[in-house]
């Protein structure tokens, strides 16, 4: 059975439409990623999957029951942590996953036993007794993530769980997402705009833009079905009005993109196309500034589908964005 | 059942957790009732009351001698002998005598004659209350010239009216000390209830629970049960260290605080019903904050907890008439100043649990369990 079956599921807000009908597939065990920047429609739509939001549109069948009319055995079924922190600060570590053991309706004998394993599998126990406003971000992510596992969900969705952690604190929570997911029978949909998270993962990438599906698959497949494999990223001074032109006829390049004096190029062989850019640069007596050559990331996949990079996407963060992001100007 | 009950638990630990909240909601209102029971309670004394006598016969010499045994006697006012009206006046403009009492050069001879004899009190009325003590206490000292003249032929025929005071003397720190406790009910309501559920909203705590199988009658029972054991808490402690400092006698006597406890509990009940009804869809988190010091005016001082009713005009009286605070105080004032049994406070539980049902009616109809 598919743990998660979206057909056509739409959103609207009034005049404004945040999900434009969008269906995917989620096999059981799957790790499922949803990219796309702020204000994509994400949460949305990750919302109308938790049955928080009802939909304008569509249906959504989660592990088999529909989120509008079979709310409750949805609930039943799934482990959320939504984007905002949503851990009472007030409480203990424990009580917290306390009360949602209760809440869920976890028996009394199970919830003991659960809630030892879970803190230990977030690395929380030594501070099972502290409450949650004298912990970090991080932790308190981690207190979350064990909050929404108490019941043993089947699906697990989590909005954008690392969005405002440090990088260390993301990779310490990736790392124990896999863990946790090595350990039990669970499906994971998560949302994120980081795409090294997105690679690093996820079995399978959506990448959600304007509310609408732009490309999903793999990863590794995404990032081969765009050209190039390589990219070539450099600025040059002293070039000749028809630089881009001479930059588009070396060898092995797919395509060309750049302003000013930055160039970005697409290769099937990125050696082979260095060498070549190096040797015509020195004969046309352009100097090379900078040079950058890297594998096709998934920044380039987003580029490719979206049509614009995912930090312009960025340039208007929500509050609570990673205070530690690097924007460029 | 059991989720209302987790929903419980939460809150009471949180509450438990916030020293701050359980000290402001009840400090609060007994700072208050300490603070205006003594600012408003007690007598006005030693006013300054300017004496011009321009006629110094002895007529005028008797008001003299009257007016300063009241002066020395109760201490409502000290007089300050003037030769000159007009600095006498100008004194009474600038705040150093409270009210000029003038004997005018003809008293005396006036008196003797039979003509009308007037003396005047020139009184400062921007401060209403000073005014009204002088001219009050004056009118008796100028009354009392007569009163030997008066007495032992008319007693039999000019009918007089005894006042019987039902109640011991009842302090003004006693009278407020109903609208206290009902305040302190009103605080816990607005802070631990509606300001808590707000704050909860606005950081997106809410999206926790909303994802678990509760259902919306199992949250809402949550809510206002574990608000109403809140606002219960505080209302008692308030009601019994509050009798205690204004002095009410016998202020731990068991029956009392049990009928108290019940006055209490449907007080709690129906005001947390209110501000569910006004919160149910207010996601902005200044909103309660606003409304509670709207409210606060609004609900309290219509209520008779520091004015009686009667004195209000009419579109005041007809917010008092459905304000809860208005049974509240009533069935406090019942049993706290006059120890009455149920009957006295019957109708105003009935109205207070008839206004929870309403309220609480409206306010689940109105509430989402989605975002």
């Amino acid at each position: 059975m598919l743990a998660i079956d979206v057909r056509n599921i739409v959103k609207k807000f009034g005049d404004f439409t945040a999900v434009k009908g969008i269906s995917f597939e989620v096999g059981s065990g799957e790790i499922f990623g949803l990219l796309g920047p702020n204000g994509a429609g994400k949460s949305t739509l990750i919302r109308m999957l938790t049955t928080l939001l009802p939909p304008s549109g569509g249906t959504a069948l989660i592990n088999g029951f529909d989120v509008a009319k079979q709310a409750d055995s949805v609930r039943r079924a799934i482990g959320v942590i939504p984007q905002a922190m949503t851990s009472d600060l007030e409480l203990s570590v424990e009580e917290n996953l306390l009360i949602f053991a209760k809440l869920y309706g976890v028996p009394r004998e199970r919830r003991k036993r659960l809630i030892d394993e879970l803190l230990e599998a977030v690395e929380l126990t030594q501070w099972r007794d502290k409450q949650v406003r004298n912990l970090s971000g991080g932790m308190r992510r981690r207190v979350e993530i064990a909050r929404g596992l108490v019941h043993e969900p089947k699906i697990f969705f989590l909005d954008e769980p690392t969005t405002g952690l440090d990088p260390v604190s993301r990779v310490h929570v990736w790392e124990m997402l896999q863990r946790i997911k090595s350990e039990r029978d669970l499906t994971v949909l998560i949302t994120t705009h980081y795409m090294d998270e997105a690679d690093k993962l996820c079995d399978r990438i959506a990448i959600v833009d304007h509310g609408e599906l732009m490309a999903l698959d793999s990863p590794m497949k995404l990032k081969a079905s765009v050209p190039g494999k390589n990219v070539l990223e450099a600025s040059f001074s002293g070039i000749p009005g028809d630089w881009p032109e001479i930059l588009r006829q070396l060898p092995e390049v797919e395509d060309v993109t750049g302003h000013d004096n930055v160039f970005r190029l697409a290769t099937s062989n990125g050696p082979v196309t260095t060498m070549a850019m190096l040797q015509t640069a020195a004969r046309l007596s352009v100097s090379v500034d900078s040079l950058a050559v890297q594998s096709t990331t998934l920044d380039d996949v987003f580029v490719h589908y979206t049509g614009r990079a995912l930090r312009d996407a960025l340039q208007a963060p929500a509050a609570q964005d990673n205070p530690f992001m690097i924007r460029r100007a | 059942m059991h989720r209302t009950l987790a929903m419980i638990e939460r809150e009471m630990r949180r509450f438990r957790r916030s020293p701050m909240l359980i000290v402001m909601s009840m400090m609060m209102p007994i700072v208050q009732l300490v603070v205006l029971g003594y600012a408003f309670g007690g007598n006005v004394k030693h006013l300054k009351v300017a004496v011009v006598d321009q006629d110094h016969g002895v007529p005028a010499v008797r008001i003299r001698e009257l007016a300063g045994a009241v002066a020395s006697g109760n201490h409502t006012f000290d007089i300050v002998d003037y030769a000159d009206p007009g600095e006498a006046l100008t004194d009474l403009r600038n705040g150093v005598v409270n009210g000029v009492l003038t004997i005018p050069p003809d008293y005396s001879r006036r008196v003797i004659g039979r003509q009308e004899p007037k003396v005047a009190l020139i009184s400062d009325n921007t401060d209403s209350f000073v005014s009204a003590t002088l001219s009050a206490t004056m009118g008796q000292v100028i009354g009392s010239l007569h009163e030997p003249v008066k007495t032992s032929a008319r007693t039999s025929a000019e009918p007089r009216l005894d006042v019987v005071e039902v109640y011991p003397y009842v302090p003004y720190i006693q009278y407020l000390l109903p609208g206290s406790i009902t305040m302190s009910i009103f605080m816990m309501v607005m802070i631990g209830g509606g300001i808590i559920f707000i704050d909860d909203k606005a950081r997106g705590l809410h999206e926790g629970y909303l994802v678990t199988p509760i259902t919306k009658f199992e949250l809402i029972a949550g809510f206002n049960i574990s608000g109403t054991i809140k606002a219960v808490l505080a209302g008692v402690v308030v009601m019994v260290i509050g009798a205690m400092i204004a002095g009410v006698p016998d202020a731990l006597d068991p029956i009392r605080i049990l009928r108290g406890v019940l006055v209490v509990v449907c007080a709690a009940f129906a005001l947390i019903s209110l501000m569910f009804l006004l919160m149910v869809r207010v996601t902005d988190p200044l909103m309660p904050r606003a409304m509670f010091g709207l409210l606060n005016t609004v609900l309290y001082f219509p209520s008779g907890a520091v004015y009686p009713q009667q004195g209000f005009p009419g579109w005041m009286k007809a917010i008092a008439a459905v304000d809860p605070f208005t049974y509240s105080v009533h069935a406090f004032k019942s049993l706290l100043l006059k120890n009455t049994g149920f009957e006295a406070i019957a109708f105003d539980l009935g109205y207070l649990i008839v206004f929870s049902a309403v309220c609480m009616t409206a306010a689940t109809l109105l509430f989402k369990r989605t975002l």
